[in-house]
């Protein structure tokens, strides 16, 4: 008697990882930067992450029934979480709902699902909302919060909510109450009043080696990336060019005026740069898919965000540098095809 | 990388002095002990043997038996009768009870022609005349042996092996690589027969050697194969060969494919389109040694093989030495059947096998291994994703290949695209496959585009035919017209060139003309 066997494709293996496995890594990696984000900020950061999740997996969710693609498989892959956390955790912690909302309008029905959805978007979603967000909403997303120690008014979790949720800081409190400047704001207005780094750096907004808090929130973000390394989510190419090549312009510019300049360390540890080394850059879909395209990518990105960072008209640059490298991803995966084995 | 091939030649003559590393691969867990514990043990002979036609590369071979013949074990029963090759013999002696169409497992096709021996239990051999003695046989001679015995490549290319040793010879070769490095996990027919019969494989190699003109053989095995470096070296000393050598390799998936293991070995690569005699090497499994070694000093063609019976799904995993046509179901049951929740057959290892629908198919000269494998250990049947542009598939390529963009070019239909991708460089190893998030068939859809390529590269040779030979058409009347045009132009300078006749012209010119005056 012969016995029949279902078949299916080689590899007969279990699959090693799925997309969704991948994303949830991701996320798994940005949880010691989360956690020291609210350790510093508070608990707006985890309300802003509640936020942008529920509304991009309502918008995700939607956008997919009205595609006619099969909604639990493609909620199922946690990219619009990784999006959403992504999102949040660019934007001030006690920015208003909306923003959140808006944001993921423009990161998951524009940029993902209307370009195709998953693997289709040129531009990396997250980027999109927060950069449309920060030129509509200046004001709102530039009222970034002192660290804990600094702030004179801590406001406890249901206050934050319930700035969150009015658009007014809660208590009667000002704005200027609860905000200050950040390190890059420090540098960018001192830099424009012609202060020199030494007075600059005497802003309260400086810690130990850059921005209070942040250093050590940017310390646990490339911990998180090193460990996606290590699991082999990520490649090296890109978190190594866009900080390599970060440092080498922020050290041939601070070599070659001291003290109009902050040092390569403050620079690495400031702003998105780490964060943006590790999670936003290497974001696969919109980025570049060869080694050495991911080389030129990185440094693109590295470099855009440093120019902006000196001579353009915002603090940070790592967005920006971003999009502006995802445009030009195809080209340079055009020109950076590897050489195929036996072939001279 | 620009280098003419004389120097790679000489490049790769230093093979095995030092490893060198292939770009991408998997480390797989092995699972190869499961079934290294037991010697390797004659499987019994089934009821029925189906001897596929189709053994080889290229199509199928005819029956020189008819129904209801006696045969005797090695007789020729199917061959190619101008070409003499593609032969297949008779695994045991027996009655030819059918020729059927049935499952063969070759992947050109489902079904293929098969013979049907019942066999008559005395496993009787035909009167065999072995080579004389093979030291004093010209290679001609040797390879017309291997020929006629109907040997293939029994790593699991089953291309013929006397092609591939002629057109090497022809080309020049300074080293013979046997191929003992199986990579792919399960597998373990081949470091059994490595422990169990390493004089015959020597013998082998220098048999081959000889053959193909080589100067000294390298065998290539695994680093994790213990006892076989120690079995096979005094295998050689008991030869007193000095020009045959062993190299261990690191075990990295697919580092037993033939141009991974020609990477490894010299560090250079084979020329995409070339063969290894490209770089003056000639690649052979290490049980075709042997077999080609039975062959030439026995007279015993190829009519069975080592097969590897394993898997969680098996309950006695083993490695059998089975004859050729013996149904799978037969050997599964003689290493104590399946274990209940076996959920697929595989003929070949996990990674480039392919899946049996049936365990009626008969054990080819190309089966080393048959797996049983449970549910939680294959791929259940999912949704594929869409690409999320990871970039492992390159990573792990050993092609050096972007399998991602292959995948987008062959599903866009872009034909020129997918060409200039390297299609064609693809050695569907199923790396990409394995470390795809996304869960996308890429071997399938490779599989599918390099068909569709050959397909479409056929068509053009015969439009450019068609269009040469219209060319060639208008080219041949324009110049027959050309012809007769200066043939007439000359005619005329002819004429005007002759004083006399100008005369004459002239003449009646004036004798027209006062015609004319005249009558007016």
């Amino acid at each position: 008697m012969s016995r029949h066997f279902a078949t299916g494709g080689a590899p007969h293996f279990p699959p090693h990882r799925t997309v969704g496995s991948v994303m949830r890594q991701v996320l798994y990696a940005l949880a010691p930067g989360v956690a020291a984000y609210a350790w510093f900020f508070g608990t707006g950061v985890l309300l802003q992450i509640l936020l942008a999740t529920v509304f991009a997996l309502a918008l995700e969710g939607a956008m997919l029934k009205l595609r006619g693609q099969p909604v639990k498989q493609f909620l199922g892959d946690y990219s619009a979480v990784v999006t959403a956390v992504l999102f949040a955790l660019c934007i001030p912690p006690l920015a208003p709902w909306w923003i959140s909302l808006t944001g993921m309008i423009f990161a998951i029905v524009i940029a993902k699902q209307l370009y195709g959805g998953l693997g289709s978007n040129l531009f990396n979603p997250a980027m999109i909302a927060y950069v449309v967000v920060l030129i509509s909403f200046p004001q709102h997303m530039t009222a970034w919060p002192q660290p804990a120690e600094l702030a004179s008014h801590g406001l406890g979790p249901l206050e934050v909510l319930l700035t969150v949720f009015s658009g007014q800081p809660a208590g009667g409190l000002g704005w200027d109450a609860v905000s200050g400047a950040t390190v890059l704001d420090a540098i960018r207005n001192g830099a424009a009043a012609g202060q020199s780094m030494e007075s600059i750096r005497q802003s309260p907004a400086f810690g130990q080696l850059a921005g209070l808090g942040w250093e050590w929130i940017a310390g646990w973000y490339m911990l998180g990336g090193l460990w996606l390394l290590w699991k082999r989510i990520i490649s090296w190419h890109i978190p190594v060019a866009v900080l390599g090549s970060a440092f080498l312009f922020s050290s041939a510019v601070w070599i070659a005026d001291p003290a109009g300049n902050p040092s390569p360390l403050v620079d690495l540890l400031s702003g998105a740069l780490l964060i943006g080394a590790f999670f936003i850059a290497t974001d696969p879909v919109s980025g570049c898919t060869s080694p050495r395209g991911r080389l030129v990518f990185g440094a693109g990105v590295g470099i855009l965000t440093l120019l902006i960072r000196r001579w353009g008209g915002y603090p940070d640059g790592v967005a920006f540098a971003v999009l502006l490298m995802n445009m030009a991803a195809p080209l340079i995966d055009r020109f950076t095809q590897p050489r195929i084995f036996g072939h001279d | 990388m620009f280098r003419r091939r004389k120097d790679k030649v000489e490049l790769a003559r230093r093979a095995g002095d030092r490893l060198h590393r292939f770009h991408g691969g998997l480390r797989l867990h092995h699972y190869k002990k499961i079934s290294c514990e037991i010697p390797v043990q004659r499987a019994a002979l089934p009821p029925r043997l189906y001897v596929p036609l189709l053994q080889h590369t290229g199509r199928e071979a005819e029956a020189t038996v008819s129904e209801g013949q006696h045969v005797l074990k090695g007789e020729q029963i199917g061959c190619f009768k101008q070409l003499g090759s593609g032969c297949v013999h008779a695994p045991t002696s027996g009655t030819v009870s059918a020729i059927v169409r049935h499952p063969i497992s070759h992947p050109a096709g489902e079904d293929g022609r098969c013979i049907v021996i019942r066999p008559d239990g005395l496993d009787q051999w035909l009167e065999q005349e072995p080579l004389a003695d093979w030291q004093s046989l010209d290679p001609a001679a040797l390879l017309q042996c291997i020929r006629n015995s109907g040997i293939v490549g029994l790593g699991g290319a089953m291309f013929p092996t006397a092609y591939k040793v002629q057109e090497a010879s022809e080309r020049g070769i300074h080293t013979l690589v046997l191929n003992g490095s199986e990579c792919e996990p399960y597998i373990s027919c081949d470091e059994m027969l490595m422990r169990e019969q390493p004089d015959s494989i020597v013998l082998g190699a220098r048999i081959l050697q000889k053959a193909v003109g080589a100067e000294r053989t390298l065998i290539a095995i695994e680093d994790q194969m213990g006892a076989v470096h120690q079995a096979l070296q005094a295998a050689i000393d008991r030869s007193g060969t000095a020009s045959i050598s062993i190299v261990k390799v690191t075990t990295i998936y697919p580092e037993g494919g033939e141009k991974q293991l020609i990477q490894v070995l010299t560090g250079l690569e084979v020329p995409s389109g070339g063969r290894p005699a490209d770089l003056g090497l000639l690649c052979q499994n290490v049980a075709t040694a042997t077999a080609v070694a039975r062959a030439v000093t026995e007279g015993k063609p190829l009519v069975e093989r080592i097969v590897t019976v394993t898997g969680s799904g098996v309950r006695s995993p083993r490695n059998l030495l089975a004859a050729i046509g013996t149904p799978v179901s037969n050997l599964v049951d003689q290493c104590g059947g399946y274990l209940p929740g076996a959920a697929r057959l595989v003929l070949g290892g996990p990674m480039m096998g392919y899946p049996l629908a049936s365990d009626s198919n008969p054990v080819t000269k190309a089966a080393n291994c048959i797996l049983v494998l449970n549910e939680d250990e294959i791929r259940r049947p999912q949704a594929e994703m869409p690409c999320i542009r990871c970039g492992e598939c390159a990573r792990v390529c050993p092609a050096l290949l972007l399998p991602q963009q292959l995948n987008r070019s062959i599903r866009a239909q872009k034909w020129e695209e997918t060409q200039a991708g390297g299609l064609r460089d693809c050695i569907e190893c199923g790396c990409c496959d394995f470390v795809c998030p996304s869960h996308i068939p890429l071997v399938e859809w490779f599989r599918f585009g390099k068909s569709r390529l050959q397909e479409l590269a056929a068509e053009k040779q015969r439009a450019d035919r068609a269009r040469q030979r219209f060319e060639a058409r208008e080219s041949r009347l324009a110049r027959n017209s050309l012809a007769r045009k200066q043939r007439i132009a000359e005619k005329k300078r002819a004429l005007r060139a002759d004083a006399g006749q100008q005369e004459k012209i002239a003449e009646s010119i004036e004798r027209a003309r006062k015609r004319r005056e005249k009558t007016e």
